[in-house]
């Protein structure tokens, strides 16, 4: 719509000279921000390929200088690195697959009107948006379970996320008309056909916006690791990196002499390897973005209109 | 028949459909619910959670009379609401400066750059500040060649806060406006064109026209924000924590974690964890109540 605006924005009476200081201002301060925000991005990007002493002594600020890949070649033979990011496209997929399948099957009922007690079940949703049990009780359920340790807890946890049931029954609702089942039932078609013969094919936006978040929340997650795994052939990617990113920083901070030089030779790998190891961690999803940037937008917009 | 055997049988289908969520939010989510009762108890492993003693409030008692507890409250509070005040009114700013670029695809460009941040992870973002604020980092290469002296920001307890901050300013606000954005996407042009006739200045049509049509969004926003003021996330602080700035970075959420997994006292710390799930519902309702009042408004 904001095109149409844009399109009115009348050409015919000319900007007057406030306008145009407006204009000025508000470009270079975008400008601005933009480059802010692209910086850290862009620097992490040419320190993996500088030379690492270069970047510690703090002349890397612009761009790169002495190219190297040998960080990007420490990295690949660091089995960490492989192991995890295995587990990561693991529990991506399976959790992924898991959470959209059961999402969505519970949203659609919830779509639908003639649900009876379609409002205290979804209540009985709801609820648990506003109070949970809390860490401590949520980690001994799971550990009597005895999924403590394994890797089914980093697919299941998660699995409903009742935000996003939400945004997907407001999607049903909006998109799929309600007597559209009536006119399938008469054709012998029962409810379980008719959402997938009918609702899944029109539903590819919502599906995309789903798969999308989460995606990105099993790629990014380490929280429920850290808590629930401690093996380490089950770690995903993002407790490597913390491995690798931030413990040997914040040791860094607490002077122990007996561990110097254990401590020294292990940032000295680090720092060779830790932006190469960034750059690897985040540019799959950086680079699937701006193909399904149009999605988060409309997950957004489906998700507002019911506010 | 009664009226439940009825409802089944006509729709059978669309309950059973509901049944994967419906189990997984009962053992993960109402069970955990009915684990907290170990506030009240004394936990042992072997008795499991049915079967470990009641011991009343003790557990509480010992939560508010321990000496951490007060400051930790407070910590969480500070850092919650520096959060809110500074994060609340940037995305709608964006929103507003990006909707009225004269460049249609310069717009569209500032919009993917500033969503992109939200996509890294908290393990990488927090890296990322460890690298360019170290002692020899880029920011301190910067603050030298100003003649400053170089400082340990991820240090120091000092600069905590102002990092936690600012770094969720950089992730987050690109992704934050895109709501005000759909709102703004529906201002109709006819108002601009009819501002124009009548003289009103660019500046003025943004502040007349564009932001009064995002008000009631950034109602429901600032509602989500304060309700959740408690349940300020463990992910990036725990990262952030080092022995320097402990003081100042040990919130409810990490210290929950480990009062209960690393020193293993349960029951302390699920009496901690009720404590703060507690006043966050109660915040929320009353946050909430109060928007309905007074711009109709509501959650629920």
């Amino acid at each position: 719509m904001t095109e149409a605006r844009r399109g009115a924005n009348p050409n015919r009476i000319k900007p007057t000279r406030g306008d145009r200081v407006y204009d000025v201002i508000n470009t270079v301060l975008l400008v601005v921000l933009g480059l802010l925000v692209l910086y850290p991005l862009y620097f992490v990007l040419i320190a993996s390929i500088s030379n690492p002493d270069a970047v510690n002594s703090g002349k890397i600020i612009f761009y790169p200088m002495g190219v190297t890949f040998e960080g990007y070649q420490k990295l690949f033979e660091d089995s960490r690195i492989w192991i995890g990011y295995r587990n990561t496209i693991l529990y991506t997929v399976v959790g992924t697959t898991l959470n959209v399948s059961i999402t969505l099957l519970a949203a659609y009922p919830l779509s639908r009107t003639d649900l009876d007690g379609r409002k205290y079940i979804t209540f009985f949703f709801l609820f648990t948006m506003f109070f949970n049990g809390g860490l401590i009780p949520t980690f001994l359920v799971v550990q009597s379970l005895g999924l403590y340790n394994t890797p089914w807890v980093l697919v299941l946890l998660g699995a409903v996320s009742v935000y996003n049931m939400l945004i997907a029954r407001s999607f049903f609702e909006n998109s799929i008309p309600q007597d559209l089942h009536e006119a399938a039932a008469i054709d012998g078609c029962g409810n379980i056909g008719f959402f997938f013969r009918i609702v899944l094919p029109l539903s590819k936006a919502l599906i995309g916006v789903m798969v999308i978040y989460y995606g990105v929340t099993h790629w990014n997650q380490y929280f429920n690791a850290l808590i629930y795994v401690s093996k380490r052939e089950y770690q995903p990617l993002q407790m490597v990196l913390r491995e690798i990113l931030i413990q040997n920083s914040a040791t860094q901070m607490a002077f122990d002499e007996s561990m110097m030089e254990e401590l020294l030779r292990r940032e000295r790998y680090a720092e060779l390897i830790k932006y190469g190891v960034i750059v690897v961690a985040s540019l799959p999803i950086l680079c699937v973005y701006p193909f399904v940037q149009k999605y988060f937008e409309k997950g957004v917009m489906i998700g507002a209109v019911k506010g | 028949m009664t009226k439940l055997q009825h409802a089944l049988r006509r729709n059978w289908g669309l309950y059973l459909m509901l049944v994967p969520a419906i189990v997984y939010l009962i053992v993960f989510h109402y069970f955990p619910m009915y684990g907290v009762t170990i506030a009240f108890k004394d936990f042992s492993a072997r008795l499991g959670i049915m079967g470990s003693p009641w011991v009343g409030l003790k557990h509480f008692t010992r939560v508010f009379t321990s000496p951490n507890f007060l400051p930790i409250v407070g910590n969480t509070l500070v850092l919650s609401f520096y959060q809110l005040v500074v994060t609340f009114p940037l995305p709608i700013l964006l929103a507003l400066m990006i909707n009225s670029c004269f460049s249609k695809r310069l717009g569209t460009v500032l919009k993917n750059i500033t969503y992109a941040p939200y996509f890294i992870s908290v393990v990488v973002l927090v890296g990322m500040m460890f690298i360019m604020f170290a002692p020899r980092g880029v920011f301190n290469q910067i603050l030298v060649f100003f003649g400053a002296q170089p400082r340990l920001f991820m240090g120091e307890e000092q600069y905590f806060r102002h990092m936690f901050v600012f770094s969720n300013v950089w992730q987050t606000t690109g992704w934050s406006s895109i709501i005000y954005m759909a709102a703004l996407s529906g201002v109709s042009p006819e108002l601009h064109e009819a501002a124009v006739v009548d003289g009103a200045s660019k500046l003025r049509r943004v502040i007349s026209i564009d932001l009064p049509m995002i008000v009631p969004t950034a109602a429901i926003i600032l509602t989500l924000n304060v309700g959740g003021v408690m349940s300020l996330g463990f992910e990036k602080a725990y990262l952030m924590q080092t022995p320097l700035n402990i003081e100042i970075a040990e919130i409810l959420s990490t210290y929950v974690y480990k009062k209960g997994l690393l020193d293993i006292d349960y029951s302390y710390a699920a009496a901690v964890g009720l404590f703060n799930n507690v006043i966050n519902l109660v915040l929320l309702s009353a946050v909430n109540w109060f928007s309905r009042r007074i711009t109709k408004s509501s959650l629920w």
